[in-house]
């Protein structure tokens, strides 16, 4: 079993649509959708759910007024500010679901349901199986609902024989992308030739590297500006990402999209098209795609 | 005032507008980059930076001398960041949520607290903007900490501007919450759309008003519009999808710096907000 990661720090580069097309050219595979927060990778995909199931992300305190005698025990507990002082209430937005207020009312006051933080599902499309999820609005622990579908991908990877996991990465550096790279064969990050673009990839690298997970890097609409390309290009080499191409400026990118399809379903031959394919080809020749992993 | 500009989609240009609202607006002004994993807004207006404070986040020191392995604290954590195993305590730090549960429950007074740095702050000032940025440190997990300290940095007779960071989860809200208005920068494409959406339903669950800008306008199709308008919500503003505007922006550059007809523009953008706050929450 194999599994890719597409990141990019900066958001908005491609990964989605990048994502897409690799689908088209793997043989054999499992998509994973690993941007719960704000999940695109359906839209190009149109997934056919077969299973759902809720995921419970944590649980809340919720004060009885009943038994609460008022002593103020728990305000004076919380680190987080979440219980009003006035109503003995907990802020639902605040909770950081610790259960400490709950495990020490004297009264027995409190109670600290699990809560459902949002949904997962297992879909079929039309290149294979999907894993994705949705995290409830404004919830929390999405780093969890990201480690959750990777491993119901991989569950489908054993079960099937299938050979590769392609993984859509959320953006940034935080919770939910470094639970969506621990165990990958490698990550691919798509960068933007702009200033923009040249810091963020800077901090993702380095987040590979300090997980030690081996980095790709390409450049999507590399001549937006050939000089900021040229600046990805050269950080690449100095950190020891292998460079696997770029993708030029092309219509048919944004067009796809509002057609709900990958850029190689409605344009392989276009420029864009034949640089995503010359990409893919070197991402699967990179020696840390070569090796077979056990989990 | 505060005004915070999301987006669910990263990469819609919340920095742009961000900044060069920023730098439009002649009153005093602060911007606030509140995006911990990724600052961008500092590389388009190159403050000058006087100030740099670590943020610090509390974890557990076992005291082994005092343990009796009673296993009390790794009951009480929630999120596995202290264990027990036969006559050993092992704590993982990068797990904590700082709660402070087991330096409570613990009989033998065994356990204080260390600090852990998980970012920090810079202050700066780049013309009249001052400047304000948070930056989590490679390999933590924990921003809203980062944000939530950013963010006690807003004064009360300033215009303060937050570039938040993209998705709908904890990071963001605690981008948004307490704002006058939410400002959500979006484009007109199926994941513009899809994204934005489950911004607006974020915004919703915080009873702020907001407003939209589209952003590469002319790019996709008309779908975010007939959305803004079955909402509610009204398009203060639409940049034009634009290679001089993309080539400025790639480039480090400001809009209004290149094509000052923007500055009027942005300013019309903040009497809006200004009005719109005051009337209050207008989603349904």
């Amino acid at each position: 079993m194999k599994e890719l990661v597409i990141l990019s720090g900066k958001g908005g580069t491609g990964k989605t649509s990048l994502t897409a097309a690799f689908a088209f050219f793997s043989k054999s595979m499992v998509l994973c959708d690993a941007d719960v927060d704000a999940a695109d990778l359906h839209l190009l995909m149109e997934p056919v759910v077969q299973q759902k199931a809720d995921f419970k992300g944590g649980n809340e305190a919720i004060i009885n007024p009943e038994l609460c005698t008022g002593c103020g025990l728990c305000i004076e507990l919380c680190r987080f500010s979440a219980i009003f002082e006035d109503t003995f209430e907990v802020d639902p937005m605040e909770c950081e679901g610790c259960g400490v207020c709950y495990d020490l009312c004297p009264e027995g006051a409190i109670d600290f349901p699990e809560k459902t933080c949002g949904q997962w599902y297992i879909s079929d499309t039309r290149y294979g199986p999907m894993v994705h999820a949705g995290l409830g609005i404004a919830e929390e622990n999405s780093g969890r609902l990201v480690a959750l579908v990777r491993e119901e991908a991989r569950k489908i990877v054993h079960k099937e024989k299938t050979e590769l996991i392609l993984t859509d990465g959320p953006p940034g550096i935080g919770c939910p992308v470094i639970a969506s790279i621990s165990q990958a064969n490698a990550v691919l990050v798509v960068a933007e030739p702009s200033v923009s673009g040249v810091h963020d990839l800077k901090r993702v690298g380095e987040l590979a590297e300090h997980f030690k997970i081996p980095a790709m890097v390409c450049v999507n609409k590399c001549d937006l500006n050939p000089e900021k390309t040229k600046m990805i290009r050269d950080a690449a080499e100095e950190n020891n990402y292998t460079y696997v191409g770029e993708i030029p400026f092309d219509k048919n990118f944004i067009e796809s999209m509002i057609l709900k399809k990958s850029i190689i379903e409605t344009g392989e031959s276009s420029d864009a098209g034949v640089a995503v394919k010359k990409i893919w080809d070197n991402v699967m020749e990179h020696p840390a795609m070569k090796l077979e992993r056990l989990v | 005032m505060i005004i915070s500009i999301a987006s669910g989609k990263g990469g819609t240009g919340k920095t742009t507008v961000a900044t060069n609202l920023a730098f439009s607006l002649e009153n005093s002004v602060q911007l606030m980059d509140c995006d911990v994993e990724e600052p961008n807004s500092h590389l388009f207006l190159n403050p000058v930076f006087h100030d740099k404070d670590p943020v610090i986040a509390p974890v557990p020191l076992v005291d082994e001398n005092k343990c009796t392995y009673c296993r009390k604290c790794m009951e009480i954590c929630r999120f596995g960041a202290i264990a027990v195993a036969g006559e050993t305590v092992i704590t993982f730090p990068e797990l904590c949520h700082s709660c402070g549960g087991c330096t409570v429950i613990c009989p033998e007074d065994a356990i204080t607290e260390s600090p852990r740095e998980l970012g920090y702050i810079e202050k700066g000032k780049s013309g009249h903007i001052s400047f304000l940025q948070g930056y989590l440190k490679i390999g933590q997990v924990m921003s809203p900490p980062i944000i939530k300290k950013i963010r006690t940095y807003a004064e009360k007779d300033t215009v303060n501007i937050i570039d938040a960071p993209p998705g709908t989860s904890c990071p963001v809200i605690a981008a948004m919450k307490g704002a006058d208005f939410v400002l959500l920068v979006t484009e007109p494409t199926p994941f513009g759309l899809n994204d934005l959406i489950l911004a607006v339903e974020a915004v919703k669950t915080l009873d702020i008003p907001c407003g939209i800008v589209i952003n590469r306008a002319g790019m996709g199709n008309d779908d975010v519009k007939q959305y803004a308008e079955k909402e509610g919500v009204p398009v203060l503003m639409e940049i034009p999808f634009d290679k001089e505007i993309a080539r400025v922006y790639a480039n480090g550059g400001l809009i209004v710096d290149h094509i000052p007809e923007y500055r009027e523009k942005f300013i019309t953008l903040f009497d809006r907000i200004k009005e719109l706050s005051l009337q209050g929450v207008n989603t349904k």
